[in-house]
């Protein structure tokens, strides 16, 4: 190579060029998406804010939160906010009554997601969700964040199959039990406990 | 020959030069290449610095306090926003202070993922060093989007493994969160085969440009005895010729393991620390070679290692790892609850700094940005 001088700017310039007579042609250099019209295809384990998971159709009877109240004692910023349901005569329910998480706190960190023993809250990947107001419309209530297992089963599949598979096997342990322990109560007990 | 006008303001006294009058400019803190709301206060004789206050502070979150009030668990997405380039890094240096304090094994396997997830933040930080030091000089637009077009690559890689690109909160004590998917690995090694053609391409647009060569060849020379008495640690030690790096040092993970080399400076100016960062990377991609090729399967966490509830015993620990920019420590104290009693940063960037207005001193003006800009610095970690 010759080194006259201004030659590294010269072979610089060879590269800018390449670059750019490449940016037309080569596929990979087309980098560029056409948003809205393009959408990005999101890797599986993409994640942006979490929502509540309900088996069935119905959303109330549906959910799997059982208002333990793990997720909201880990938050890291305290994003999330449960008020237990009671029945008529003050006896605490197993669902939550009140269900929120401020999203424009939320730090998109999945620990509720780890934490959950009841594989009820998980991350979802929407990320159109600006609003014109910095409140009401990012404090997402238990009617905005419970979305069906067919939902979930859609964004994260292999993540989903895992867990329904965890849910379903726990299940059956679980009647496996409560017939043992059928069998073994005598008959008069098991009507006067129902 | 024409006389030079007596006054400069219309009517009144007339303004005279003076000798040894000084400017005051104050840099920031919203320059675009000042990395971030940092700013200077730059006292200037003519074009020639002669005193430079820094002012931080304006990104202060108040990570440490927040970090100790919250559990052992809830730091780590913390740890994510201190170097925001680098979050994997930084998940690293915290988990391995936790797992110094507790005596926590980490798994085989999540091992070599935290040596290649590591190594990749190391060649995504440096990529965006180079575009951003091309930023300071003043030639914004090319470099950077070239290195911002690799830097994307190895983000892709990121939210595919941790499921975002920059905040990844991927590491937990005794391991990693999640196992890599299915055909990741090889996307891996198709991105860090390509590195090299990157560097390359790099290397013939810039470290040849004579215009290059004259805006950092001989700017700010730091002499080794000087960068180890600062505290200075990473990439910038190294370019003074001191060879001091935390990988070789410490070992921790398992970089014992891996035969790379440290490149080193001689001079300390702002090319060397440009250039090492060059060579470094290429290190890296060795590093990521050898570990792709030796993962073994199996668990990706220590199953003794607990995440909710986690309480270490009653002590202390400092845990380090060799970031991209630096010695990255956590010094941690327990008192055997689910809480840090204390939570101690020790950030490369903070550290690097303190130098700055040492090597800015009689440098003219346009230098202070390419100087403030070969330290690399990012001031989510300097403010915390």
């Amino acid at each position: 190579m010759s080194n006259f001088p201004g030659s590294g700017i010269v072979k610089g310039l060879a590269v800018t060029a390449r670059n750019f007579v490449g940016s037309y042609f080569e596929k990979d250099r087309l980098t560029t998406e056409q948003y809205p019209e393009e959408r990005p295809v999101l890797p599986e384990n993409s994640r942006s804010f979490p929502f509540l998971v309900y088996d069935g159709d119905d959303p109330e009877s549906g959910m799997r939160c059982v208002s333990c109240k793990i997720c909201e004692k880990e938050c890291p910023p305290q994003c999330i906010f449960i008020i237990q349901d009671r029945d008529a005569g003050g006896k605490a329910l197993k669902r939550p009554k009140v269900f929120d998480i401020d999203i424009s706190v939320c730090m998109s960190c999945q620990i509720c997601v780890e934490v959950c023993p009841f594989e009820s809250i998980r991350m979802d990947q929407d990320y159109e969700l600006s609003a014109f107001d910095r409140f009401a419309p990012l404090l997402l209530d238990k009617s905005r964040l419970l979305k069906p297992n067919s939902y979930y089963r859609r964004i994260h599949p292999t993540e989903a199959a895992e867990t329904d598979a965890r849910v379903e096997s726990e299940r059956k342990k679980k009647a496996a039990t409560a017939a043992a322990k059928e069998a073994a109560k005598p008959a008069p007990a098991t009507e006067g406990a129902s | 020959m024409m006389a030079a006008p007596a006054a400069f303001s219309p009517g009144g006294t007339p303004v005279l030069p003076e000798k040894n009058r000084t400017i005051d400019v104050s840099l920031g803190p919203q320059h675009p290449s000042t990395h971030g709301v940092f700013r200077m206060n730059v006292t200037l004789d003519g074009e020639t610095v002669v005193k430079l206050q820094p002012v931080f502070g304006y990104l202060h979150r108040n990570h440490e306090k927040i970090a100790e009030g919250n559990s052992w668990l809830a730091a780590m997405p913390y740890t994510d926003r201190l170097d925001y380039f680098c979050s994997l890094t930084n998940n690293w240096a915290y988990a391995l202070a936790v797992e110094k304090l507790a005596g926590i094994e980490v798994a085989e396997r999540a091992e070599y993922i935290r040596v290649i997830v590591g190594e990749l933040t190391r060649l995504q930080n440096h990529s965006a060093f180079l575009g951003f030091i091309l930023g300071d000089m003043g030639a914004w637009g090319t470099a950077l989007m070239y290195g911002f077009r690799e830097r994307e690559k190895i983000l892709d890689l990121f939210e595919s493994l941790t499921g975002a690109r920059m905040m990844c909160n991927y590491m937990r004590f005794g391991g990693c969160r999640c196992d890599l998917p299915p055909g990741w690995l090889g996307a891996a090694r198709k991105v860090v085969d390509g590195f090299p053609a990157f560097l390359d391409e790099m290397e013939a647009l810039l470290t040849g440009n004579e215009i290059l060569l004259a805006r950092l060849q001989g700017v700010a020379p730091l002499a080794p005895a000087r960068a180890i008495n600062s505290g200075m640690s990473g990439p910038g030690l190294r370019a003074s010729g001191v060879d001091y790096d935390i990988r070789k040092v410490d070992g921790y993970g398992i970089y014992s393991r891996f035969k790379f080399r440290v490149p080193r400076g001689r001079s300390g100016d702002c090319y060397d620390r440009f250039m090492l960062r060059v060579l470094e990377a290429r290190e890296s991609v060795e590093i990521l070679k050898q570990a792709m090729s030796g993962i073994p399967d199996g668990p990706i966490l220590n199953p003794k290692g607990r995440q909710r509830g986690f309480h270490p015993p009653a002590g202390e620990a400092y845990g380090r790892i060799e970031g991209p920019k630096g010695e990255l420590g956590f010094y941690l104290i327990s008192d055997g609850g689910t809480r840090p009693y204390r939570f101690r940063i020790r950030p490369p960037s903070l550290i690097n700094l303190t130098l700055l207005e040492e090597l800015c001193l009689g440098t003219k003006l346009a230098d202070v940005m390419v100087i403030l800009g070969s330290i690399d610095i990012v001031l989510g970690e300097v403010d915390r």
